[in-house]
C-alpha cells in the first residue's frame, strides 16, 4: 500500500501572512521532509492554522514562497495542489454515503468506476469501516467520522496530508486510541503528515518532529525528545510539559519537576536549595509537591510514589537536589 | 388518573385556545367551501363536471398554472442568485441588500403593481425615454398582457423566494465547500455535487412557497393584465360578486386547495417535509 515516498517534501521560505497590519504568520522558514510526521504546536492565535491554510492553498501567501519538492506552489489554487486534508469538525459531505465521500476525489477526477470502487474498498479496510460503506456521515460516531475524513483525504494518494486538529471533537479516552491508529496509518501509507494541534501530549506522542509556534513565529523545532530534554527558551520549556525556572548568575535554567529530588530535613551536602513544603497533591502514580524556598520562589517537584515511600507533610523543611544535566540553560530573550 | 395524565399532556391546555381559533376561523370556513362546492346550486358534482364541459373554465385554470410555473421558475432562479450573492459578500453589503429586499417586501402590493404601470406602461418612463432617444418608433407592449403579469408577479415573489434560500445557505458549513476544493473539485463540480444538493431543502421550500402564493394572485393580474389575462383568483371574485355563482367559485377554490395538497404530497414522497420547513437533515 505504501506509495512512492520520494515525493512530499515542502520548503517554506520566509512566509508571512498579513491581515491588514496584523502579522498572523511572521517570516517563517521551515523544511518538511518527505514521509515525516510533523506537528505544528502552539496556543490559539499562534498562527499554526493560518500556516496550514496557506500550505493547503485556502489563504494567499502575503510574503515568501512555499515549494513542493523544489517547485513553487504559491500560485497553484487549492483544488490543483493535490494535498489531502482532514478538517476540524471533518467537513464530511452529509448528503453522501461513506463510500461516496471517500471516492469523491477520484470521482471528480473522472476515474473509471471500477478503479474508484476498488480503491475505496482499500481505504475502507485501512480505516476499518468496511461495514459502514453505505451509511451517511450523520449515522456514524465521532471517531468513525474522523476515520472517514482520513480515508477521504488519503484516497487519491496525496503527497502531503494536512490535519487541522482532527481529534479536537473526541473525548479523551477515544483520542488516545485514535492517536495510535493515526500513527499506524502514517507508517503504512508513508505520506508526509502535517498535523496542527494545541495539545502538547498529542504532539509528543505522535510526531517525528514538532514545530513550536507563538505569535506567528517559530520558537523551536526538534524531535519530541530534543524539545522536552533541551528546550532553548522559556516558552518551549513551559508549553511542552512543565518546568521550574531558576535564575543563577544572570543565567536562566529550566528544570523539570520530575528531575528534582526531595530530602527531608536541611543541611544535605549536595543540596541546591532548601525550603518548606506548601502543598502535596496526590495523582496515583506520583505526587506533586510545591516547595517554597527561602527566596520565596515556588518550586514544583514530582515524586514517584512507588519509589519514595518517605512520608512528607505540608510544612516540613526539605532540601532540593538535582544533577547538573537536569538543569537546562535557556536563551534569555 | 395516571392513565389520563399519560394520554393527556397538560401542554394541550396551553395551546387549546389557539386550536379552537384555528378550527373555528380556518378549518370551519374551509369545510364550508368544500360543502358549497358540492351543494350549490344543487347537490352533486355538477360544479366539478363544468371543468370538463367549459373550455373557458379550463383555459383559466391552464393560464393560472402556466403563469404560476413561469413565475416560480424565474423567481426561484433569481432568488437563488440573490441569496447566493448575499451569503457570499461582505457583511456591510449584505445588510444593504437585506434592507432593500425587506423594503420591497413591506411595500403594499398595490403600490408595487401601479409602479410597474408608471415604469412600463405605453406612456411610462421606459417607453417615453426609448422613444425620445429614437431607439423605438412605437411603444413596446410591456403591460396589459401576460408579460406584464409575469414581470409584476416575479418582482413581488422574489423576497419570498430569497428568504428560505438565505436561511438554507447561511446554515451551510463552508468548510464542506473547502473540503470539496481540497479534494480536487472545480468550482462547477463543487456547485453541482455539493452546494446544490445541500441547499435543495431551501430550494424546495422556496419553490413551494412561491408557487402556492402565486396560485392565489389577484391584484397583479387584474391591473397589469388589463383584463386580458384572467387567472383563477380573479375569476372566483367575479363569480362571487358579479354572477353570484357561489358553487362554481367554491369548486375553483377547492380545486386550488387540492392542487396545493397534492403538491405537498408529491414532494413528501421525495423528501421529508420537516427538512424543508427547517428541521434537520438527519
Amino acid at each position: 500500500m505504501a506509495d512512492s515516498t520520494n515525493i512530499g517534501s515542502l520548503q517554506i521560505r520566509n512566509v508571512s501572512k498579513l491581515f491588514g497590519a496584523f502579522r498572523a504568520v511572521n517570516d517563517i522558514s521551515l523544511d518538511i521532509r518527505n514521509g515525516e510526521f510533523l506537528t505544528l504546536l502552539g496556543p490559539s492565535g499562534s498562527g499554526k492554522t493560518t500556516l496550514l491554510m496557506m500550505i493547503a492553498g485556502f489563504l494567499d501567501i502575503s510574503e515568501g514562497d512555499i515549494a513542493l519538492d523544489g517547485a513553487s506552489i504559491s500560485d497553484v489554487p487549492a483544488e490543483k495542489r493535490n494535498f489531502g486534508m482532514v478538517f476540524q469538525g471533518y467537513a464530511l459531505f452529509p448528503h453522501m454515503s461513506v463510500r461516496d465521500n471517500i471516492g469523491y476525489a477520484l470521482s471528480v477526477r473522472k476515474r473509471p468506476q471500477e478503479e474508484i470502487r476498488s480503491r475505496v474498498d482499500e481505504m475502507l479496510e485501512l480505516v476499518q469501516l468496511q461495514d459502514f460503506a453505505d451509511r451517511k456521515p450523520g449515522q456514524l460516531s465521532g471517531g468513525q467520522q474522523q476515520r472517514v475524513a482520513l480515508a477521504r483525504a488519503l484516497c487519491f494518494s496525496p503527497p502531503v496530508l494536512l490535519l487541522d486538529e482532527p481529534l479536537g471533537a473526541l473525548d479523551k479516552k477515544l483520542r488516545v486510541e485514535v492517536q495510535e491508529q493515526l500513527k499506524d496509518i502514517h507508517r503504512r501509507v508513508g505520506t508526509t503528515f502535517i498535523y496542527v494541534t494545541h495539545d502538547q501530549e498529542e504532539a509528543l506522542s505522535m510526531s517525528d518532529r514538532i514545530v513550536i509556534m507563538r505569535d506567528g513565529a517559530i520558537e523551536q523545532v526538534g524531535t519530541p525528545n530534543e524539545l522536552y530534554e533541551r528546550p532553548n527558551n522559556e516558552f518551549t520549556a513551559s508549553f511542552l510539559g512543565k518546568s521550574n525556572f531558576i535564575r543563577q548568575d544572570g543565567k536562566l535554567f529550566a528544570l523539570r519537576p520530575e528531575k528534582i529530588d526531595l530530602r527531608a530535613g536541611t543541611g544535605h551536602a549536595d543540596a541546591r536549595m532548601s525550603g518548606t513544603i506548601r502543598s502535596i497533591t496526590y495523582f496515583g502514580s506520583m505526587k506533586r509537591i510545591i516547595v517554597e524556598t527561602a527566596e520565596s520562589v515556588e518550586i514544583e517537584v514530582d515524586i514517584d510514589v512507588w519509589r519514595n515511600s518517605e512520608t512528607l507533610a505540608e510544612g516540613d523543611a526539605v532540601d532540593l537536589l538535582w544533577t547538573d544535566a537536569a538543569a537546562v540553560e535557556l536563551q534569555v530573550g | 388518573m395516571q392513565s389520563f395524565t399519560r394520554h393527556f399532556h397538560p401542554g394541550w391546555l396551553i395551546i387549546a385556545p389557539l386550536l379552537v381559533l384555528v378550527v373555528a376561523l380556518y378549518l370551519g370556513p374551509i369545510l364550508n367551501i368544500l360543502w358549497l362546492s358540492v351543494t350549490d346550486p344543487e347537490p352533486g358534482f355538477g360544479n366539478y363536471a363544468k371543468l370538463g364541459e367549459s373550455d373557458a373554465l379550463l383555459r383559466i385554470v391552464w393560464t393560472t398554472v402556466r403563469i404560476c410555473i413561469i413565475t416560480t421558475l424565474f423567481s426561484v432562479t433569481l432568488g437563488y442568485s440573490i441569496a447566493y450573492a448575499m451569503v457570499h459578500c461582505h457583511q456591510r453589503q449584505k445588510s444593504y441588500m437585506l434592507t432593500l429586499l425587506l423594503v420591497s417586501f413591506w411595500i403594499s402590493i398595490l403600490v408595487r403593481t401601479f409602479s410597474w404601470l408608471m415604469l412600463l406602461g405605453r406612456r411610462g418612463l421606459v417607453n417615453v425615454t426609448l422613444e425620445d432617444i429614437g431607439l423605438i418608433a412605437e411603444p413596446i407592449a410591456f403591460m396589459r398582457n401576460e408579460l406584464g403579469v409575469l414581470i409584476g408577479m416575479v418582482h413581488y415573489m422574489i423576497p419570498y423566494a430569497v428568504l428560505p434560500l438565505l436561511v438554507s445557505m447561511q446554515s451551510l458549513d463552508t468548510r464542506v465547500m473547502d473540503a470539496s476544493r481540497n479534494l480536487g473539485a472545480s468550482g462547477a463540480q463543487t456547485f453541482w455535487r455539493i452546494y446544490l444538493p445541500l441547499t435543495m431543502p431551501g430550494l424546495v421550500a422556496s419553490t413551494l412557497l412561491v408557487f402556492i402564493l402565486s396560485l392565489g394572485f389577484y391584484v397583479t393580474p387584474a391591473v397589469l393584465g388589463g383584463g386580458k389575462v384572467l387567472m383563477v383568483a380573479e375569476y372566483i371574485s367575479v363569480q362571487l360578486l358579479v354572477t353570484l355563482k357561489w358553487g362554481t367559485a367554491a369548486m375553483l377554490a377547492a380545486l386550488m386547495l387540492f392542487g396545493v395538497l397534492a403538491m405537498l404530497w408529491v414532494m413528501s414522497r421525495f423528501m421529508k417535509l420537516s427538512t424543508v420547513f427547517g428541521g434537520t437533515t438527519r
